[in-house]
This record gives C-alpha cells, structure tokens and sequence, in this order.
C-alpha cells in the first residue's frame, strides 16, 4: 500500500482514500484531501518533517505520520 | 438584548488567512468589546459601525477550515451563526469571507455556511492578488449558481468595504429562500425522519442544517450536549444506526461530507473561472524554495528569531527605563510636591503611580511582540516559521506553532501568552501557556545579577571568553527549558490526554504586509491587555502596597520624611549638609522596622521554619513574598528590609555587602553560595508574576489553570531549591 509518505519531493499522486474516520482524517478530507484528487510533494521542511504538498491550487503543511494516513495510487515519475 | 429596527447584527466567517480580520478592522476600525465566550477559550470579538440606515454589530468568528464541531470551542462559532449562543443576538446576516486565490478549498467553509438558512453575502477577498495572478471568474453567473450576493473586495487596502455595507443592508432586508441541501439521495429522507424523531421525542424543531451536523459529526459536540436530555438519551444509538444505512448505501460518513460538498464546489465553478497555468513557478515559490531549504531555511529562521527577540529585549528597554526611571519618580515627584506625607501620598505613590506603572510597563514588549507577529503572519512567514520547527517542539508534545509563544516567553511571559492563540489546538496551547512561565523572562535577570556577583567568584577561562558568572547565568536560563520538558509531558499525559492533534495547516502564498493590518493587530492586543489583565494587575499591586504599608505607625517616618524635604528644598543646590545624612539613615531604620512590623513582615516570621530548609532568614522569606507579585520587587524589598532604602539597584555595592554580611543570630552568615543558588533556582522556577497569573486567568478563560500554575510552580521551586540548598550545602562543607 503506497501513502502519500512515501513519494519524492517534485512527484505527484491520486488520492484514493483517507484512513480512518478520526478528527484527523476529518481535517484531511476538509482541506481537499477527498479520493480522485491529485496531489504534489513539493518538499519536506529543513528538519525533514513535516511536508509540504501542493493540493487544489494551495500549499498545506503535514507532518509524515498525517501523510501515512493518505493512501495514493502508485505515483508515476514525472 | 433588544434592537432597534433598523439595527443590523452580522457575522464574519471564514477560513484563517483569508483577510477576516482585516475585514473587519477596515468595518468597523477597533473592536468595541473583545472577550471570551462563557466557559471556552474561544475570543469574543465585537465590534460596530454605523451606516446611513442604522447601527450595525459585526460579531467577528474565529477563522475555521470547517462548521464541524467536535469540541466545545467549535461548537460555539456554530452555536452563535445558528443564534443558539445566549450572548450574542441573533444574526441578521452572515458575511462569508473567502480567498479569491484559492476558490475551491474556501468554498468548503461556505457550502456549510448557506445551509444555515440565513441571507448570505459571500466575499471574494483578496482581488488584487488574484487580478495579478490573471484570474478572471464570472461573477454574475457565480452569483446566480451560489445563490448569494456577491462582492469583490481587497480588505487590506480598504477597497471595496462600503459596497459590502451596502450589500449587507440589502440582504437584510430581502426575502431570503433557504436553499436546498446539496445531499442527495438516501441521506435527505435520513435527515428528515431524524428530525421527526427528535421532534417527537423532545419537542425540539432543530434547524436542518443541525440535523445533518449531527449525523456528520462523530462524536460531535451537538450530539453530546442533546444525548445528556434524558427523552434523547437514544440518539447515539439512532445515529449510529443511520450512519450504518448510510454506509451500506455507499455514503460512508464522515467521507461523504467532504465528498459531496467538494464536488458540488467543482461543478458550480466549473467553465465560469479561468486559472492560468497552475504549477507555474511565481515569485512565492522562490521565496519559499530558499526560506524551507534544509540550510537556508534554518538560517533565515534563526535570524528573524533573532531579530525579533532582540527587538523584544533590547529594542524596548528604552521605553520599559522611561516608565521606570523618568515617568514614574516624576509622578511621584509631583504628588511629593503637592502631598504632606501620609497615607493617602503613600497609597498614591508606592500603590497607585507604582500599579499603573506595573501594567503600563508590559506594553512595549506586548506592542513589539505583537508588531512582529503581525508583521510575520501577514506577509506569510508565520506558518512557514511553525513548518520549520515543528520536528524540534514534536519532541515536546507540542507543535510549531508553540515555538515564537515560548521563545518570547524568555523577554516575558505575558506577551509570549498572549502570542499562543495561533495555536489552535486547544490541548497545545494550553500546554503552552502553563509552561510558558519557566521560560527564564528578563525580570529574573536583576536577581540573578545581584546573587552572582555578590557569590560567584569572577573566574574565566580561554583568554576571558568564557567567564563562570556568564556560565552560572546561562545555566540559570537552561533550568527552566530543561524543568519544561519533563513538565510538558506531564501534561499531556494528566491533564490533557488524547490524540495527537493534527499539524494540517496552510502555507499561505508570500506578500507584501500591510501596515494597516499589522498597526490594527498590536492596536486590538494592547487594548485587550490593558482592558482586561490590566485592571487585575493593578489590583494585586495595591494589595502588596497594602500588606507592607500595615499596621504600623508611620507618623515617625512621615515627620523625618517631611524634614527630609524639607531640608533639600532650602539647601537645593548646595553640599549635602550632614543633618540630612543623619535623617536618611534614620528614614531607612524607620522603614526597615516598618516593613518588619507589617502584615508582610509578619507574614515573612511566620514562613521562616517553611524556609529554613532553605537556606533563607525571614528576610530573605519577606522579599520572596513581597516579589509574588512581581518578581523584580525583591531588589527593591530587600533595599528597605536591609535598611538601605527602596531605591537600589541589582549592581549596588551596599545591597550586595549587606546580602553578604547578613548574620543568623548566633553569627553565622545567611547568604551563603548555596543559598544564593537555592534563591536563584527559587526564581528561576516561581511563578512570581501577577500579571502572568491575570494573562492566564483571561487567555484560558477561568481561574483554574492560573491558581493551578501558581500551585504548581511554586512547589516545584520549594522542592527545587530544597535540593539545590541541601546538596549544595554538602558539596561546600566537605
């Protein structure tokens, strides 16, 4: 199973569901994060956590253990 | 409350960063009343204008991603749209607040938003940004699909506020049709025979759009506050039984929520909104690209870090010595000139002038906290500041949002508190703020100079670079970073358990700030500062003034005091003549037994077995009381209890000898090395500060967390310069 952890910086990657049904996952989906949605890694921060991802035209902030909830279909290389 | 007919009571919602505020400042200027909503740490923010037709209130939401409401403190936001919340009036209408640069996800917030059955004007903010970026969106035809009025605005620059006005006052007075649900199929027929049942068992008709919270939410705060009536006590079963149905029926909750509203959002934009090329590098992206770069991004961090501290330190040390050295003593000067001594001058000048002065001087570092603050949020930096961060503070239990409130907490506390509301976990930022107060702040630093240069010898080494009285200083400062951590855990682990909350948070595109908004943000933070810690703060210190002030009879020291100035007035200009000399040093024996004789003095006798085990005299114990208010005092307290006189510096020569000359009865020193260190460590750790205790008490909204901080700060600095006392003792006698 792919998660959205997994791919390199400059990728891109289809959602295809949130685990879970928490508060967390909840957050997720509010902010855009919904199945057949593209996503790009655009980089990790200095520290390597969180990450940054480009989602429906906006960057967003989450840290690898949120991005392990977002499962992906298998990234293809640009 | 009732209103005039032609008054107008509005809300402002949307998502963070999409100019809300800004909004409303450019509304209605500064806020008339800004509050805390009964028992939650949610800001009640009010403010008023006035249009052609009438008064117009403007109730200004905390920015949200979401209506959903799983805690207390969302609830509130819905509970005041839905006109459920006792304090705030009905809403008239409610004004959406959306980011034109980033329509979709903004959207999300306003598809719940025109469920609420209220007339809906929905802004574009933000158009100049996204007239740059070349979006064009037909807004007439997005108008007419979204069912709402709708306005272009650029609230930084004013632009576009008085056809909002306008527009607020028309859907005010039009014929509002609620829309329908954009939920179809299985979960309006679900939705409607939930609201029967709850009709039919409590009587209650609840809004649809509360309806459908309740079976979106899981474990939402709306259905636990309605499950806690006995008649509704089987509404977790029902709700759980519909969202079973509806997962069956391939509506799995909490999924299709997100799911329905996005692709509704993506079919109304859908040919009406030309975007060029996305994925286009502009100049935010390189910026970005250098600034969370694994090198430069840690050096940029480090160096507005820097910069900002030094601006809270250093840049506002002039204006804190003006209040303390010039405004204040001309105060006094004034009152000494016009008053015979007495009570009433004493109360005046050592209660009053010096209260007031006590809240006025946390202004500047506020001002120039919050200066910084606003400066960083709006030009888009802040969120990149918590992005580097966080892997640091995680390693706290806290988030990155927590560092810029703990590293201003080390100028002080009380602006470092104020600065945790961008943390919107409640869990996180009420950790933050209790352990915000061991930040070592620079009130400590006056005794922390006076114990190590009167006890620590002036070694160095390495050619003078490195110096045993900086060394013991810094250690001073890392006591209270390394008392934090263990305590941070402790924390969370008691107080607040629960899930790790999540760091999803918005990287907003780089811009130029606005000075406006930066001067509204400091102007809206001093004003609540003063409003609401101030008066609390200024209380405190009159109590103080009143313990050391009585009983005693102060006519002896009065008559000197009158002779004093009286003999400086004719001799003004001339060598001091010894009979002046002479009284000064009566003037201070006066004092000192004074301050012995009163209800603090006695208080101190009292608690000298509670601090033997310390080290301490009652001397020392009367300072450490006198300086709960204010940890500073004890420089001074210790100048009159030491008979020098209330006017000493922590670099005075006389306090320092006579800190190292004071005697136990059977000759002894007092102050030795170890109970310099057990004093310092007492400081280091106490929470001698009224005015954190008064931010505490308003930021958290209840009386608990400060008297628990006390309490807890307190102990641990007894226990810690307990240990400090006894094993410091055994080190220096063997």
């Amino acid at each position: 199973m792919h998660t959205l952890a997994d791919i390199a910086a400059g990728q891109t990657a289809t959602v295809i569901e949130i685990i879970g049904d928490d508060s967390i996952a909840v957050r997720l989906m509010e902010m855009g994060l919904t199945d057949g949605e593209p996503v790009k890694l655009v980089g990790r921060a200095p520290l390597g956590d969180p990450l940054e991802i480009l989602v429906r035209g906006y960057r967003l902030s989450l840290r690898t253990s949120e991005a392990q909830r977002i499962r992906i279909e298998t990234p293809q290389p640009e | 409350m009732k209103a005039p007919a032609n008054a107008l009571t509005i809300a402002l919602v949307g998502n963070p960063n999409t100019g809300k505020s800004t909004l409303f400042s450019a509304l209605c200027g500064v806020p008339a009343r800004i509050g805390n909503y009964p028992g939650v740490t949610v800001e009640k923010k009010l403010g008023k204008y006035r249009d052609v037709t009438g008064d117009v209130t403007v109730v200004d939401l905390p920015g949200t991603y979401s209506l959903a409401a799983r805690t207390l403190d969302e609830k509130v936001s819905v509970d005041v749209l839905l006109g459920k919340q006792a304090d705030v009036p009905q809403l008239d209408v409610i004004v959406a607040i959306v980011d034109a640069t980033s329509l979709e996800r903004n959207l999300y917030l306003f598809t719940q938003v025109r469920q609420l059955g209220k007339p809906l004007v929905l802004v574009l903010n933000m158009w100049d940004r996204a007239q740059a970026e070349g979006i064009k969106i037909d807004l007439p035809e997005l108008s007419s699909r979204l069912g709402a009025r709708i306005l272009t605005a650029t609230a930084s620059r004013s632009v576009g506020v008085a056809q909002i006005k306008q527009a607020i006052r028309e859907a005010a007075g039009a014929v509002h049709v609620s829309p329908a649900s954009i939920f179809v199929g299985g979960f309006q027929e679900e939705t409607d025979s939930l609201q029967t049942w709850i009709r039919e068992q409590s009587g209650l008709e609840l809004p649809p759009f509360l309806v459908e919270r309740l079976i979106l939410d899981m474990e939402g705060a709306h259905a636990a506050e309605l499950s806690r009536r006995p008649e509704l006590s089987g509404l977790p079963l029902r709700l759980s039984e519909i969202r079973e149905r509806l997962s069956a029926a391939g509506q799995r909750v909490p999924a299709v929520e997100t799911k329905v509203r996005y692709t509704w959002i993506r079919s109304q934009l859908t040919g009406i909104i030309e975007r060029p090329q996305a994925g286009a590098t502009t100049t935010s992206d390189r910026i970005d690209h250098v600034l969370t770069h694994r090198v430069w991004g840690l050096v940029g961090f480090a160096a507005v870090m820097f910069t900002v501290f030094q601006a809270i330190t250093w840049g506002t040390s002039w204006f804190m010595d003006r209040i303390t050295d010039d405004i204040q003593p001309w105060a006094t000067g004034l009152l000494e000139q016009s008053l015979a001594p007495g009570t009433l001058r004493s109360l005046l000048s050592d209660g009053i002038i010096a209260g007031v002065g006590s809240v006025v001087i946390f202004l500047p570092q506020i001002l120039m906290l919050f200066f910084f603050i606003g400066l960083l949020e709006d030009c888009g930096y802040m969120a990149r500041a918590a992005f580097v961060m966080d892997k640091l503070m995680t390693k706290l239990g806290l988030s990155g949002k927590s560092f810029l409130p703990l590293m201003s907490s080390f100028a002080c506390a009380v602006p470092g508190i104020m600065a945790t509301r961008v943390i919107e976990s409640r869990r996180d930022r009420m950790v933050t703020i209790l352990i915000a107060p061991l930040m070592s702040c620079s009130a400590r630093l006056p005794v922390y100079v006076l114990l190590i240069y009167t006890f620590v010898p002036d070694a160095s080494w390495l050619g003078g670079w490195i110096g045993l009285r900086g060394l013991v200083l810094f250690g001073m400062h890392v006591v209270g970073v390394a008392v934090a951590v263990p305590v941070a855990w402790l924390l969370k682990r008691f107080f607040f358990p629960g899930e790790v909350p999540p760091f999803v948070m918005e990287l907003p595109s780089y811009k130029i700030p606005s000075l406006r908004v930066v001067f509204f943000r400091v102007w809206e933070r001093g004003q609540a500062f003063l409003s609401r810690a101030g008066t609390l703060i200024f209380c405190t210190s009159i109590l103080v003034w009143a313990a050391g002030y009585f009983p005693g009879d102060h006519r002896p020291l009065q008559s000197v005091t009158a002779q004093i100035e009286a003999l400086a007035q004719s001799t003004a200009g001339d060598d001091e003549p010894p009979e002046l000399l002479a009284l000064q040093t009566e003037r201070r024996q006066l004092s000192g037994s004074l301050i012995e004789a009163s209800f603090l003095g006695r208080m101190g006798k009292v608690i000298e077995p509670v601090v033997k085990p310390l080290g301490w005299d009652w001397k020392i114990g009367v300072g450490v009381i006198a300086s709960f208010p204010a940890r500073e005092v004890i420089i001074a307290t210790l100048g009159t209890i030491y008979s020098l006189g209330g006017d000493v510096a922590e670099d005075d020569e006389g306090l320092q000898s006579a800190i190292a000359n004071s005697k136990w009865p059977d000759g002894r020193p007092v102050v030795t090395l170890p109970v310099a260190f057990s004093i310092m460590v007492f400081f280091a750790l106490c929470a001698q500060c009224a005015a954190t205790l008064m931010v505490i008490k308003r930021e958290t909204n209840s009386w608990r967390w400060p008297i628990f901080t006390f309490c807890y700060m307190t102990g641990l600095a007894y226990i810690a310069a307990l240990l400090t006392y006894q094993l410091g003792s055994l080190f220096v006698s063997s």
